[in-house]
């Protein structure tokens, strides 16, 4: 058995001389305080776009206060408001009646004009999708666009019956997506929405095949996983989400699980309630009243 | 010391060292602060401003609305469904006018006809329904009236009531020579009207020796029923809605 040392200790003044190169301990004792300032500079250059972000929206208010009233509203709606919100005491929870919905679609235009979702017919927070059963018992499912600009005729005399059902992410109690994200950039809050976070999501579409419900979609610019967030900026502020605010039917009502005020109280003692795929455990919060069994 | 054990040493000590300054320097601050993800992200998501300002913020300056909107049908429809998203027009009211639809493709998102809507939902046939005139024309948007039954026969036979109104017999009403049920204005084809089914009955006005009603003024035309038309029933020959009959 022959000894490591004397065989590093041949080899190496051989290599120096072969080919010039620096020894293993002269390339670790160059490179590793190299590596540290990297990443110290890499620090110090996110430390101060930080520190330029903020001093921009410092001027963008400064700009507003010449206005008055305005800057100050601007100022509880971006930063005031929010920390002055507690999360804990609230779990939200979305309750959807099918059999008031009349598919105008107004839900869907809300949410993408609130949201900034782009406008192709590919990408929905929430969406409208009717039910048409056939005479011969086989169920057709449309949403053309999302149903933002409602739905084509269909001959009559084919149906047995037809209804209209909103979608939405059901904001899971048990959130696949959630779980298999590999960079903890989709979470669930206190409250009981789960987001994502935009910065840190590496649009590795891991959650948009996670999802059982389809409600997640790759952003087309940012490259991001993106869904409904029940408009979390709103209910920070005291707002319901834009589609619940919209619906001219009041087929979706919003609320706290936690509240016997909430008008959710009301509904879960009046209806007959399902969730979507119930099989799947991963505990909707949205509610559907008198839900047709065809609906998956 | 073996001086392979300390070369070791030394490595595992730089490896160590590397792993906890990339913890350091590469996780972000609030990483972990609520759970296993970054807690500024939060506040990423409530710093999106808002579009839809909602109904309670309208209602704040136009008072007069409200009273008229909480009268009507319209009462659960938000404020903002037909005006449009209005939050900046409640920072800057004068800057920002929110929409105000005038035209027939609002309101028919919600009111054309489609099986899916639930039963007694108010829906028409924008293509037979007034078409070319806004809606804006008869129904008022802030509290619209249910609809209206035109009154009698007209509703549904308006070609008839618009030929009779100017034919000699415009001022007889329908019932003079029709009897109809109720049932018909509630299932028209379970219930059908009846029409004059003898020559005697237009004779009550038309023999020679009859008494027409007093409220009609003009000189009526008079037949002898026993010479005139044979066995026809008047109205196989004389079309009584038609202004030109003779």
């Amino acid at each position: 058995m022959t000894d490591p040392k004397p065989n590093s200790e041949t080899s190496a003044p051989r290599d120096e001389a072969s080919c010039g190169a620096v020894d293993r301990r002269g390339f670790l004792s160059k490179s590793l305080p190299g590596t540290l300032v990297a990443l110290g500079a890499l620090r110090t250059a996110q430390g101060l776009a930080g520190q330029a972000a903020e001093e921009g929206e410092q001027a963008t208010s400064a700009v507003g206060g010449g206005n008055g009233e305005p800057a100050a509203a601007a100022d509880t709606a971006s930063g005031a408001a929010t920390s002055g919100y507690d999360p804990s005491g609230h779990n939200y929870a979305m309750a959807i009646t099918p059999d008031k919905c009349i598919g105008c679609g107004r839900c869907v235009e809300a949410c993408k004009t609130e949201n900034n979702v782009p406008r192709e017919p590919f990408y929905f927070r929430t969406w409208i999708e009717r039910y048409v059963i056939r005479s011969d018992r086989k169920a057709v499912v449309t949403s053309p666009n999302g149903g933002i600009a409602g739905f084509p005729p269909v001959k009559e005399s084919e149906i047995m019956r037809t209804f209209f059902v909103p979608k939405l992410c059901n904001q899971c109690e048990n959130p696949p997506c959630v779980q298999v994200c590999p960079v903890g950039a989709t979470y669930q809050t206190e409250d009981g929405v789960v987001l994502v976070d935009d910065d840190y999501c590496i649009g590795c579409r891991y959650c948009i095949q996670a999802c059982p419900y389809g409600a997640r979609f790759l952003h087309p610019v940012k490259h991001t996983a993106e869904k409904c967030t029940f408009c979390y900026h709103r209910l920070v502020k005291g707002l319901v989400p834009a589609c619940v605010e919209i619906c001219p039917t009041e087929a979706r009502i919003f609320g706290d699980l936690d509240s016997r005020s909430s008008p959710l109280a009301r509904f879960q003692r009046m209806n007959m309630i399902a969730t979507l795929k119930p099989h799947l455990n991963t505990e909707p919060k949205v509610f559907y009243a008198d839900l047709d069994g065809e609906v998956r | 010391m073996r001086q392979q054990i300390i070369r070791l040493l030394i490595v595992f000590t730089i490896l160590v060292a590397a792993l906890i300054a990339a913890r350091v320097f590469l996780i972000p601050d609030t990483f972990g602060e609520f759970g296993h993800y970054r807690g500024a992200a939060i506040d990423d998501v409530t710093a999106q401003p808002i579009k839809y300002a909602g109904r309670a913020s309208c209602e704040t300056c136009h008072p007069d609305v409200v009273e008229k909107h909480a009268g009507g049908r319209h009462h659960g429809v938000s404020c903002e469904v037909c005006h449009g998203p209005a939050a900046a027009h409640v920072e800057d009211p004068m800057a920002v006018v929110p929409d105000k639809p005038r035209g027939r493709d609002l309101c028919v998102l919600c009111h054309a006809y489609d099986p899916g809507r639930p039963t007694g939902f108010p829906q028409i046939d924008p293509a037979v329904h007034n078409p070319l005139r806004a809606c804006m024309a008869c129904h008022e948007g802030h509290a619209p009236k249910p609809p209206v039954t035109p009154e009698g026969c007209s509703g549904c036979h308006g070609q008839i009531a618009r030929a009779k109104a100017v034919s000699h017999h415009a001022l007889l009403p329908c019932t003079t020579c029709h009897e109809v049920s109720e049932q018909h204005k509630l299932a028209p084809a379970s219930s059908r009207p009846t029409k004059p089914t003898a020559r005697e009955f237009c004779g009550k006005c038309h023999a020679p020796d009859a008494t027409p009603p007093a409220f009609i003024i003009q000189e009526v035309p008079r037949k002898d029923l026993s010479t005139h038309g044979d066995h026809y029933v008047c109205w196989q020959c004389h079309y009584p809605h038609f202004p030109e009959l003779k």
